[in-house]
Formats: C-alpha cells, structure tokens, sequence
C-alpha cells in the first residue's frame, strides 16, 4: 500500500514524503492525484475530480453576493491534511483556551463531548464508540447504509457512482467545482425503499466526522417511501485555523421519500474586530426527483464570518413538497448572504420559505431568494415570509427576493418584515426584573419560534442557547 | 415637608415604603423635576394629580430606572436603601413594579413565558424556589379571574394587538402576579371605559396591604373613585404644589388645574 502510494506521487511529478500528512500548499493536476492515491479511489472518481479542477480553473469566483472580504489566495492553501494525531491537539482541557470551554459550559455540553470539540486527545474508550457501535448495527438492520464518504467509495462504489454530481454536478459553481475536485470526506447516507430510518442520523454519532476537512461532501439517497432525519454540525464553536469552508451536501428523494435535513452551524465567526473565522462557501441542494417526494432544510447560522449558502431544492416529481427554514445570525463584524433557491419543475409543486434574519452588532444580513416556476409547473405554490430583525445601529438587513413565472396557473407569495429591538422593549423587561440579555435572548427566540420548531427538540434547545451565547455583549 | 397636616395621623412605628428628598431631574438638559419631596408608608395608596406634562410620567420612569433622565439633585430611598443606585431589573426584583402608561408590545414573546420569567426572577432574588410551569399556571389562572382575562390571554404575545383597555389591564395583571411592595401607576385609567375601570380598581384594592404601598397617577378624579387614596398630591411645575386627603381630587376636580398652577407652595 505504502508502496502504490510512493509510486502514485513520483509519477505526478513532486516529491512528498511518505510519511508526510499535508500536502504542499496550492493546487494543481498532482494534488489531486495525491489526494486520490492517499483515499486509494478507484480510477472514475479521479478521473471525475481531474475534470472538476479543470472545470474549475475556467471559472471565476463569484462576486455578486452581499459580502466583503480580502480575495482568498486558493493557491496559499493546503488542500490534503491528515485527520490530526493524538500528540497534534492539546493533551488535556487545561491546555485549552479558556473562554472556549466556558462557551462550551454555557451550551450544557457534557465534559467528555467538551473534550472532543476542542480538539483534545481522547483514548479509544470514549462513548460514542460504543454509541456508534450499536448504531450501527441497528442501521444495517434495516438495511440502512451510513458511513463516511470514504467508506462509501470503498464498501459501495456503485451506489456513490450512480448518484454523486446528480444534484450539485462539477460545473455547478465556483465553490462546488473546487469541492469536487479536492474533497477529502464528508458522510454518505442510503436508505433503502420503504425504510423508515430508525433513528436521527446525525454527524455526532458519526466519528470521523470531528475531523474532515475544509471540504467535505454529503450524500443522501432515499429510496421510494423511506425517511430520514439527519442531523449535521456541532452547537460548538470550532478554532480553526483554515480559513474557507466550502461543503457540497447533495440530496436526492425518490417517489413519496421524505427527507429532513438540520443544520445548526456554529464555526468560529472571528472575533469582535473581524479577524479570523472561517469563510462558509457551501453549495446545499435538494432533488425532489419522484412523486410526492418532499426535501425540508432547516438551518441555524450563527457562525463563521462569512456565509454564502443557498440550500435549495429542485422539485421535479409531481407533487412534491421543498420547504427552508431559515434562522441566520450576524454579530460583530460577521456577514451572511444566505437564502434558498425553490425550482418548481413538477406539477402541483408546494414550497414553503420561512426566513429569519438576525443582525447585531456591526453584522450584515442579506436574504437572497429564488423561486422559480417553470412552464411545466402547472398549478405550482410558493410562500415566502423573510423576516428581519435588528438589534442596534451598526447593523444591517437586506433582501433580494427574485421571482421567475413561467406558468400562469401559479401562485407565489412574498412577505416580508423588518423590525427592530427597541430599547422601551428591553427596558419593560428590566421593570419586570428581567436582565438585558435575558431580555434579548427571549425577544430573538420569540423571533425564530417559527424555525425552532421545525427542528428536532434537543436541537432545539441547543440552537437556543446558542443564540443566546452568540448574541451576549450585543447590548448595553 | 409634612403631609400630615390635613388631619389625616400616620402612625410612625410605619415602614417608609419610598422616601423621595428634594429630587430634581431633567431630560435632555430639560429642566422637568424641580424639588419633589415625598414619602409612602407601608399601608399607604398616594394619588399624584397634575396637568399634562408636569413631569408625573417622569416621575415613574425615573422611580422604574429608565436611561436617559438625569437625577441632578435630591435622594430617593426605597426600604431605606439608594433606589437611584440600583439597575431597573434589581428593582423589579426588590419588589418596585411601575404599571407604564404606555405599556410596550413585544411581538413573539409569549405573555406566559414572559411572566413566568419576571416571577421567577424575583422568587430567585428573594432565595425561594423556581415555579416550574404548571405551578405557575395555577397561580396565574386564579390572578386572570381577578381581572376577567379571557383564557387565551395568555398564549398571546406581551401586549401584541392589544387594544387599549387590554394592555392596561395586562400591567395590573402583572402587578396581581408579582405582588410588589410598591406599586407606582402611572395613567392606568387613561384609556379604559367605566367597567373597564372598575375591573382594574378592585384589582388593584385586592393587592393592598399592610405591608405595600400604591402610588396612583392620574390625569383624572374619576379613578379615584374607586382606588381611594389616604393621601392626594398635586403635581405642578415639577413640585408637589399641593397636598391632601382624598378631598382634594374633588376639589381640583371642581376648581380646575388653574387653582394650583401657578400657585405658591402653600399648605391648604
Ligand atoms: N424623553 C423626553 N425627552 C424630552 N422631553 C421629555 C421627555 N420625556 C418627557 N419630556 C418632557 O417633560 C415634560 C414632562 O413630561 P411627562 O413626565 O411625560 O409629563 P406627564 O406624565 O405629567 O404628562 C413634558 O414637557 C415632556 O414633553
Ligand atoms: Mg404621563
């Protein structure tokens, strides 16, 4: 093995050392193959990266989002890191920033699940193994697959083969076509016809999942009839110290399948002067591809400085059903243009956009929309409610709804509100003995009721507090 | 300054609930109190009386810790402790409740939650234990009966679309649940037809005690009426220009403003 490896890296032209875990910054033909030659893929998914690079170098990096930041030097980044060693994090939570683990305390996550977050080193007998274990087991029961993406090309190469690129193909954005080309894991999730999934799937049980990269990918298959939940992200702010994040999450829903995909997304939004953090460039879509199949997002957003992200979905079954739930959070310096994109291709097509943005702080807010009804969408429906609120001066709110008809048998709606905390609000609270920040956190929840119930409890009462940790020191 | 000369006797062995010295206040470097004594016992209801814009309003939000009015002079002790030195939630939880005149909506918060929360908060200050959620809507349901609240009251957001009358009778609601040992009312009756009125006065007469004081400020007599004042004060110019027993309200009632504006401070 180690063998093929050296081999694979002197035929593409530049010495590594075996030993190595990174690749050398920058990116090119060998890279890739590097990235390949170390996940031993077979031959059509190199080849399907080799393309993507070279898709990718024809195109330009978008600029039309609501955002500003310093041009990323995509040739100054590593592109293959190892999974990090035992001796690479800090050996115990004494070692660990401070006011991390404090974070960590305010959300109520349990000491040992503290210890993973931050990156410290913990023995094999940890209890998410074993959790895992089970899980597994019963999963595969029912005939449920759910790996990491690596795994998935090894154990299932036909199924990856069949439905990877289908939602989000290479070409599709800038971002995407650079995801496709250097991904280096992500999760897979299959559930076969007729299967309700057991349980919640979510990253958190998942192990390998604490380490993936920048780049990761998801794929979700449901078969005719089946279900699935699944969870993704930790509640917990992550340092780290790459800089661009930039995920494809593909999902694909045959006839009457149903998925429900929540994200709570914390990663670490720089601190209060705008530096650091990571620039969240994510691609999310959703294929409605059968008959009364229905896709579901719901996402919290309160990390990363900056957030592009748009999860959508394209209903092309007749019948079938997308809804986004939305809350996006930007504090400090943080900014977000994030929104979905509803295509409604099938006939009798429902989508559903409920969208609340918060900003705080110097944060820049922008929902970006999409509802498109294609002629064939006879008696296709939208409802849109875009909801802004504000906390402060500094900040700001902007919407860009776009709306193509196609079809005059359709009917779309758009609402849209903008509103501010008002300090005669905070100050009816403080009379009534309720602090500021108290005050705040029950008037942002109060705002996002709408969204919160869409997720699963536990998550919650997690995105809760963590609306409330993002949001402290945003007032008085 | 002594109230007490109308013949109305307090007996001293009483708790000075608030005792305001020689306050003067502004705004904005507007000039609006200018020398206001007063001062509530324990059992006591006072009724501020003054025309619009005489600083009554002031007055309460300064007594509540609103931002923004500047104490230039003068004292104001609650229980014998600094009021002006405390942060408006430690108040609150001291036992100071301010009915607004303009009570404020807040949109998406829950009147329950909103309520269970300012409850709790004073039980924790007061070292007893949290009321979990159904002990709180025991409690609450017997309070709703006092003032004739419709059941769906509370699963309505804090003051939303509320009419008026409603709002109003939401701050006595309140008032009824967190039982403060010192009620100020700023204009409660402003705004409230006669039954409306009369509901939020036996309201307010069921939360008198021994131990409590109520300070009433109307624009009218009318109110008082129901809520019967021991003592009537008369706001002008930014000082108590006039003090009395209840007679007083009627006789402004019958005289006008006029007859104490302007006027010198003077004992009747
Ligand atoms: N925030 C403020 N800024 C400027 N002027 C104010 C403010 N609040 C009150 N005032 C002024 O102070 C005076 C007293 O107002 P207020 O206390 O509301 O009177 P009342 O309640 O007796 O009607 C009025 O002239 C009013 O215009
Ligand atoms: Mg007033």
């Amino acid at each position: 093995m180690i063998e093929g490896l050296v081999r694979t890296e002197y035929k593409y032209g530049f010495v590594t050392d075996v030993e190595a875990d990174a690749a050398p910054p920058g990116l090119n033909e060998g890279i890739i193959q590097f990235i390949s030659a170390k996940k031993q893929e077979p031959d059509w998914l190199l080849e399907w990266r080799l393309k993507a690079y070279r898709h990718w170098t024809t195109m330009k990096e978008p600029h039309w989002p609501h955002l500003k930041y310093p041009a990323v030097d995509f040739q100054d980044m590593v592109y293959y890191s190892a999974p990090r060693r035992k001796t690479d994090g800090p050996k115990s939570l004494e070692e660990v920033d401070p006011k991390l683990l404090e974070t960590y305390e305010k959300l109520g996550i349990p000491l040992r699940e503290r210890e993973r977050l931050a990156g410290v080193a913990v023995d094999a007998v940890f209890d998410s193994v074993s959790v895992a274990t089970t899980f597994k087991d019963t999963l595969a029961a029912k005939g449920v697959i759910f790996c990491s993406f690596s795994e998935a090309v090894r154990e299932h190469p036909d199924l990856v083969r069949k439905y990877l690129g289908m939602v989000v193909p290479y070409t599709d954005n800038f971002y995407a076509a650079l995801n496709s080309a250097v991904f280096s894991d992500g999760s897979f999730c299959f559930i076969p016809k007729g299967v309700r999934c057991p349980m919640e799937l979510s990253t958190y049980f998942r192990i390998n999942a604490a380490n993936t990269g920048q780049f990761e990918r998801t794929l979700i298959v449901a078969e005719e009839g089946a279900h699935v939940s699944y969870l993704e992200g930790c509640t917990a702010p992550m340092r780290d110290e790459n800089q661009l994040h930039a995920a494809v999450v593909e999902l694909i829903a045959l006839d009457q399948a149903e998925i429900k995909y929540s994200t709570v997304q914390n990663w670490y939004p720089g601190d209060a002067e705008g530096r650091g953090g990571i620039y969240n460039f994510v691609t999310k879509r959703g294929l409605c591809r059968g008959k009364q199949s229905k896709i579901s997002w719901t996402q919290v957003e309160t990390g990363s400085a900056i957030t592009w992200k748009y999860p959508s979905v394209i209903l092309q079954g007749e019948d079938s059903v997308g809804e986004f739930y939305s809350v996006a959070l930007t504090n400090n310096r943080q900014q977000a243009d994030t929104g979905t994109k509803m295509v409604h291709i099938g006939k009798n097509t429902r989508s559903t956009i409920i969208s609340k943005g918060i900003s705080a702080g110097k944060g820049q807010n922008s929902y970006r929309g999409l509802v498109k009804i294609q002629k064939s969408a006879t008696n296709a429906r939208n409802f849109s409610q875009c909801d802004s609120l504000l906390i402060g001066n500094k900040c700001g709110a902007h919407t860009f709804p776009y709306i193509e008809v196609k079809n005059t048998t359709a009917s779309v709606e758009h609402e849209a509100t903008t509103s501010k905390i008002g300090e005669d609000q905070i100050f009816y609270c403080n009379s009534r003995g309720i602090s500021t920040q108290d005050a705040v956190n029950m008037i942002v929840n109060g705002f996002c009721k709408e969204v919160f119930k869409e997720l699963p409890m536990e998550f919650a009462v997690e995105a809760q507090k963590l609306l409330g940790v993002s949001l402290e020191g945003s007032v008085g | 300054m002594d109230f007490s000369m109308n013949g109305t006797e307090r007996m001293d062995t009483k708790t000075n609930i608030l005792e305001i010295r020689n306050l003067h206040a502004g705004v904005e470097g507007k000039q609006i109190l200018k020398g206001v004594d007063l001062t509530l016992r324990a059992g006591e209801v006072h009724a501020i009386m003054g025309p619009n814009g005489s600083g009554k309003s002031t007055l309460s939000q300064i007594l509540a810790g609103r931002d923004g009015y500047e104490v230039t002079e003068g004292q104001v002790l609650y229980l014998g402790k600094d009021l002006l030195e405390m942060d408006p939630e430690e108040r609150a939880r001291e036992g100071v409740f301010l009915a607004f005149q303009y009570p404020v909506e807040i949109p998406g918060v829950n009147t329950t939650y909103f309520l269970k929360a300012a409850a709790n908060e004073v039980r924790k200050h007061a070292g007893q234990p949290e009321l979990d959620a159904m002990e709180f809507l025991a409690l609450v349901k017997e309070k709703m009966k006092i003032l004739h609240l419709p059941e769906d009251f509370l699963k309505r957001s804090v003051n939303d679309g509320f009419s008026g009358g409603e709002k109003k009778r939401n701050e006595i609601f309140q008032m009824a649940v967190l039982e403060p040992r010192l009620a100020v009312l700023d204009e409660t009756d402003s705004g409230l037809d006669i039954d409306a009125l009369k509901v939020v006065a036996a309201g307010v007469n069921k939360l008198r005690r021994p131990e409590n004081a109520q300070l009433v400020i109307t624009h009218y007599q009318r109110l008082l009426n129901y809520i019967v004042p021991d003592f009537v004060h008369v706001l002008s110019e930014g000082r108590i220009a006039r003090s009395g027993g209840k007679e007083l309200a009627l006789e402004l009632e019958a005289r006008g403003y006029e007859w104490v504006t302007g006027t010198e401070l003077q004992p009747a």
